[in-house]
């Protein structure tokens, strides 16, 4: 019945046969002061769940070609900011989003904004690997053909994007088969080469890993640093070394609580250069959560 | 400080340790036996059906050949001379059954697509008992509803459609007006099994074809439909059981002249209602008529027993495990 592999049997094999796994390496980067060229700007940002106020007033700036990664406690609002980013949130029908998101300086939730045309070029990658139940070519062909692209050949495409997925030598000569059969970790990479298939500009991860064993985690956190040198990553995550390791900036989020009413609330507490964030951070609250002495 | 101490020697008062059955079990053995009894009660009726239409089965192919039986000539079991080409009745089932399932089955799976993608909260909570509704009108009322409105309303707009010769205006009774009223009655069945599939696929699916920016359409006809394939296989050959066994709409609306034909305009019989028609007349016991009954009734049961083979093994081949 379960098609599906062990995780780190299947991870095993494609280890051996791809030579050594190497060591996790720190992200070694200049990252400048603040983005130089933001592809998201959000402004003053709110966001409501029928009468739940989720998150309120985030201001901070998305950098192109990094890799930002939202941490926090649960309920922070950290993963609420993110599918505000292609506008998933629109499928929720009480969600209401207020402020400024703007992406390249276009107001996101303006009047003449089509979500569909948003999330064209906005990719997502959720926390449970959600492959379609086709073959893993149709699952990424599956982007290009509903969003018209004009492809020479799809064949091609399809190769070359589970190349640039790291997928391809794992996969080559099974690309008819149901993509139900690769394992959990095979799977969210299939994933993520379906979202980079239509060549978006920003791939949106939210909390990827989280349902992968550690071999798996890694092989997904060296995609990402290979990805950043054609795209933009925003990855929400619950998994602080995975922040650290992977992210040029991270946010740190968290749940506050209004003294008065006792309404909690996520908010953005600190916003910088993850090694700044890490290693000298400037708010108490974060310097806790990071030390992990709350959250 | 008192340390945490492990509990020293159990009281030494009390019944001695006994790891034996209470006498309270007997009741739980005697409830599942009742269980297993209901359980096997419909095994048992199957046989029993099975078994008592076999019987006079064979002693109606050995009074009427193979031969005669599978053939075209003329359906009259109880005239003289007689005829028992089944071709005829078997030919007016199929009819029934083909502008039937060409009603529901686009209509059960369009209602279906609405009900579960496109409906709004308020839409789905008006419909869906509606359509639950429609699913428990009894038959006859649908036959009624057949011969007082659709069948007139059919001869009067069927030479509009219809140009020349074949364009005379039917009978009360015909294939058409008894397909569509059968296939209206079919549709929440198709409507309501299609729609419980479609809302068993993970909402992650969805997401992951939203988030590649498909539009609602997309997301329905090439993620939804296909994922849910296995259960509206399910829910189609379900109404095509029920077009196949539905025999009072075809009683009342169809006709009483076995038809070799498919031609919407035409009387037919079905296998059902010649059944119900003449079961209920005047049939000696032990006649050749009394024993066709039981015959028609076993290529009856024969045909369901294959179409829900077919679907058991459709489903199963469409059928994905999601976790």
């Amino acid at each position: 019945m379960n098609a599906r592999k062990k995780d780190s049997e299947m991870t095993d094999q494609a280890t051996r046969a791809a030579g050594p796994v190497p060591s996790p390496q720190r992200a070694v980067r200049d990252v400048p002061d603040v983005p130089k060229e933001p592809v998201f700007t959000t402004q003053d940002l709110n966001i409501h769940y029928g009468d739940f106020h989720a998150v309120t007033d985030v201001s901070m700036e998305f950098g192109k070609n990094e890799i930002t990664a939202l941490i926090g406690p649960s309920g922070c609002g950290k993963s609420t900011v993110l599918r505000c980013l292609n506008r998933m949130n629109d499928l929720i029908p009480t969600a209401r989003v207020s402020g400024e998101v703007r992406y390249h300086g276009i107001e996101l939730y303006g009047p003449k904004i089509d979500p569909i045309e948003v999330r064209r070029r906005i990719g997502m990658v959720f926390q449970k690997a959600n492959p379609f139940p086709k073959s893993i070519y149709d699952n990424i062909a599956y982007g290009p053909r509903v969003t018209g692209m004009k492809v020479d050949s799809m064949d091609d495409l399809v190769e070359q994007t589970l190349r640039r997925a790291a997928l391809w030598d794992e996969v080559k000569d099974k690309l008819k088969q149901n993509a139900y059969g690769l394992s959990g970790g095979q799977q969210q990479r299939l994933c993520i080469a379906r979202a980079i298939a239509t060549n978006p500009d920003v791939v949106l991860m939210d909390e990827p890993c989280s349902a992968l064993d550690p071999i798996a985690t890694l092989r997904i956190e060296e995609l990402m640093a290979e990805l950043r040198e054609s795209y933009t990553i925003i990855i929400v995550t619950h998994n602080m070394q995975q922040a650290a390791r992977v992210s040029d900036r991270t946010a740190f989020f968290t749940v506050k609580v209004n003294e008065t009413t006792g309404d909690r609330t996520g908010g953005l507490v600190e916003f910088d250069r993850t090694t700044t964030i890490f290693e000298n951070p400037s708010d108490q609250r974060t310097e806790g959560y990071i030390s992990g002495r709350f959250g | 400080m008192a340390l945490l101490t492990a509990p020293t020697e159990p009281s030494s008062v009390g019944p001695p340790l006994s790891l034996e059955p209470s006498s309270r079990r007997l009741g739980e053995k005697f409830i599942v036996a009742l269980l297993f009894g209901a359980a096997a009660l419909a095994v048992l009726i199957t046989v029993g059906i099975v078994l008592a239409i076999a019987g006079p089965t064979i002693e109606f192919f050995r009074q009427v050949p193979f031969s005669r039986f599978f053939s075209t000539e003329a359906w009259a079991p109880n005239f003289v001379p007689d005829g028992f080409g089944v071709y005829n009745i078997l030919a007016g089932t199929a009819a029934i059954v083909l502008y039937s399932c060409m009603i529901a089955l686009p209509a059960g799976l369009g209602a279906a697509i609405y009900l579960n993608e496109y409906a709004s909260h308020r839409a789905r909570r008006i419909l869906k008992p509606v359509l639950e509704v429609l699913e428990g009108i009894p038959t006859v009322v649908y036959g009624l509803f057949a011969l007082a409105f659709v069948a007139p309303l059919l001869q009067e707009i069927w030479p509009t459609f219809v140009p020349g010769k074949l364009g005379d205006p039917p009978g009360f009774q015909f294939v058409l007006s008894a397909g569509v009223v059968l296939g209206i009655m079919i549709i929440p069945t198709v409507a309501s099994v299609s729609q419980d599939a479609m809302s068993a696929i993970p909402h992650g699916l969805r997401e992951a074809a939203y988030g590649l920016g498909s539009t609602k359409m997309q997301v329905a006809t090439k993620v939804v439909v296909p994922s849910a394939f296995s259960g509206i296989v399910a829910s189609f050959v379900l109404g095509l059981s029920r077009a196949v066994g539905e025999t009072m709409v075809v009683l009342m609306a169809a006709g009483a002249i076995a038809n070799l034909t498919l031609w919407p305009n035409d009387p037919v019989l079905t296998m059902t209602a010649f059944i119900g028609r003449t079961a209920t007349g005047d049939v000696g016991f032990g006649t050749t008529t009394y024993y066709t009954l039981f015959a028609v009734a076993a290529l009856l049961f024969v045909i369901t027993l294959v179409v829900n083979m077919i679907s058991i093994a459709l489903v199963r081949k469409f059928r994905e495990v999601y976790e």
